[in-house]
């Protein structure tokens, strides 16, 4: 983990995302898809904590050597500040942070599963795993169609993709939950990686177990530091010894888990129950940081 | 002449004055590489319970105006432990760790206290009083004289390192809580603990924070640590205060060594800049070379107030 000054090498409107290019050759070399950024937010403000997002791109040879890609979420005014850089400017970066997911020895059949902007970190693994010759299927989800991040991307990279969206707007109409039995008996899946807010985790985990396909996943969990410091990140999972679960962080110790040994119901089920559900039609806030 | 940041906090001596407050240094292995912990006054560990302790539901930070609303429930793994594990990793990364110690009960601290007796690796005691009072059904222990100054003195007479007490800065009666814990024997004092916050979310008519209430930490804090410091420092003026909440530069704590502190300890601003412990430490020494200062003892306590100020208080704090 290195902290950095970075350039801001080049910026791009993606939809409803903005990607961010950073030339940072410490960081690029070293991350790993899963691993994350933390981004430093100026001075003089009234919001505070980094912003934390995951490495989409890093690249070590070609032109684009010792640059990083991470890509931006606006919806709160940290993103958006972020979203509003131009290029040649600089940002304070941390990085790689957290657990990066492991590629398979023995199976080839690779499926991964991404709900919104969690695609980044997932295209990122899907060179990785091409580059190792496996094969890549992927199921892309989001609310509409200007949160599906980068769908001819994913096409490039996998031998069959699944494009769904709540509205119908792009692909089916649906969540990628519903498309999952079909995908995963369609392509003969070994391994499944995914990521997506904890809902959608907790059900594609729920899968998994059901039909013993080993699996890793990217959680998403409000962090404060990102570095390991305040213990606010924390995740159940299940110590091995079977003797009940621990809280680790999701900075130090995730973001990446096997989705196995997280206690998923631990996790959802301790949301606040202050008020009653919020009525329809209201935003759903997926992603933290704002 | 010379310049030296060293300070001694009633038998604990700090090569600067500025520490890493509770909660804020990790475990001892997650610094490393983004700053150099020998150039850092001092770490405070983490709450230690005497049982390994969950914490509270997630989410457990927001971020507010200047601030963070924040509820970890002191998770920790319990004292046995961090005796084992923690606390050598801590004293390896940095000399001088102060340990957090918090109870339910008065027995709690004396054993949390019993089980840190002979450990090498502890340079302090700080304890911690913004809990629950279990055995007296309260709700902060250390919002009431007397049982403040029961628990820390017990905590005092039984440890064979300085013991701070950490007082909550949002009680009524600060000075006159201060004074009969120093009375009971601590040597010393860190003010403030965080005062109580919620976060609301009204798209989802919901609180921010998975555990409902928490803590307000950030630059929001500092006016309110200033004033809790000199308030505290007017009322024990020869015992060693230490400042937090809120101080992020050597400005900041400047500040806090104006209103009376000896000391400061940096918590959100570590989270943020794991080095601003350091650049708080340049920025004092930036500011005692600016002014011909030889030690931050120079400034301490010297804000210039109007010698009517004492009586005006006097009036202000009468009732009505």
């Amino acid at each position: 983990m290195t902290r950095v000054r970075a350039e801001v090498l080049s910026t791009r409107k993606l939809g409803a995302y903005h990607s961010l290019t950073l030339v940072a050759p410490e960081i690029a070399e070293k991350a790993r898809p899963g691993q994350f950024l933390a981004v430093k937010m100026p001075e003089g403000r009234e919001f505070l904590l980094r912003r934390h997002f995951a490495v989409h791109q890093a690249s070590r040879r070609g032109g684009w050597a010792g640059t990083l890609e991470f890509v931006v979420d606006p919806r709160g005014p940290g993103s958006e500040w972020l979203a509003s850089a131009k290029a040649h400017e600089f940002l304070e970066v941390i990085g790689p942070l957290g657990t990066a997911f492991a590629y398979p020895k023995r199976h080839t059949n690779c499926l991964l599963v991404a709900e919104g902007h969690g695609a980044a970190p997932l295209y990122f693994l899907a060179q990785e795993l091409l580059a190792r010759h496996k094969r890549v299927d992927m199921i892309v989800g989001a609310e509409d169609m200007d949160r599906v991040f980068k769908p001819i991307e994913g096409k490039r990279l996998s031998q069959t993709i699944a494009i769904v969206t709540a509205d119908g707007s792009l692909g089916e109409r649906g969540s990628v939950i519903d498309v999952l039995a079909e995908m995963v008996e369609g392509t003969s899946t070994e391994v499944l990686y995914a990521a997506a807010p904890s809902p959608t985790l907790a059900r594609i985990a729920a899968f998994c177990a059901e039909r013993a396909i080993p699996a890793q996943v990217a959680v998403e969990e409000r962090m404060a530091c990102g570095l390991g410091l305040c213990q606010t990140c924390v995740v159940p999972v299940a110590r091995k010894d079977g003797s009940g679960y621990d809280l680790l962080r999701s900075c130090v110790d995730g973001p990446v888990f096997n989705p196995a040994r997280v206690v998923w119901d631990r996790w959802i089920s301790d949301a606040p129950t202050m008020l009653p559900t919020p009525p329809e039609g209201l935003p759903v806030v997926r992603s933290w940081p704002g | 002449m010379k310049r030296s940041l060293a300070v001694d906090l009633g038998g604990i001596e700090l090569p600067t004055p500025v520490m890493i407050a509770s909660g804020c240094a990790g475990t001892g292995r997650e610094l490393s590489g983004l700053v150099d912990l020998r150039k850092v006054g001092g770490v405070v560990s983490r709450t230690i319970t005497i049982e390994p302790e969950k914490g509270a539901p997630t989410p457990r930070v927001a971020e507010s105006p200047a601030g963070v609303v924040w509820a970890t429930g002191l998770q920790n793994p319990g004292i046995d432990a961090f005796v084992a594990d923690e606390l050598p990793r801590l004293a390896r990364s940095n000399g001088r760790v102060i340990v957090s110690i918090a109870g339910g009960t008065l027995e709690e601290y004396v054993r949390l206290t019993g089980a840190l007796q002979g450990r090498t690796e502890v340079s302090a005691i700080e304890v911690y009083l913004s809990g629950t009072d279990r055995e007296l059904g309260r709700s902060v222990l250390g919002a009431h004289v007397d049982r403040a100054a029961e628990v820390a003195g017990a905590v005092a007479r039984m440890s064979l390192v300085p013991v701070f007490a950490k007082l909550p800065m949002h009680v009524a009666d600060l000075p006159e809580i201060a004074h009969a814990v120093v009375r009971a024997g601590v040597s010393g004092l860190t003010i403030g603990g965080p005062p109580p916050a919620l976060d609301v979310q009204p798209e989802h008519l919901r609180p921010g924070l998975g555990g409902v209430t928490g803590w307000l930490s950030g630059p929001a804090l500092l006016p309110m640590t200033l004033r809790a410091v000199f308030d505290v420092a007017r009322a024990v003026p020869d015992t060693p205060v230490i400042a937090v909440g809120g101080i992020r530069s050597g400005g900041d704590a400047v500040e806090a060594f104006l209103a009376g502190a000896w000391a400061v300890q940096v918590g959100t601003a570590t989270l943020i800049d794991p080095a601003a412990p350091v650049s708080v430490a340049q920025g004092i020494v930036e500011y005692m070379k600016a002014k011909g200062l030889a030690s931050p003892a120079d400034v301490r306590a010297r804000l210039r107030v109007p010698a009517s100020f004492g009586a005006v208080a006097q009036e202000q704090a009468e009732p009505r």
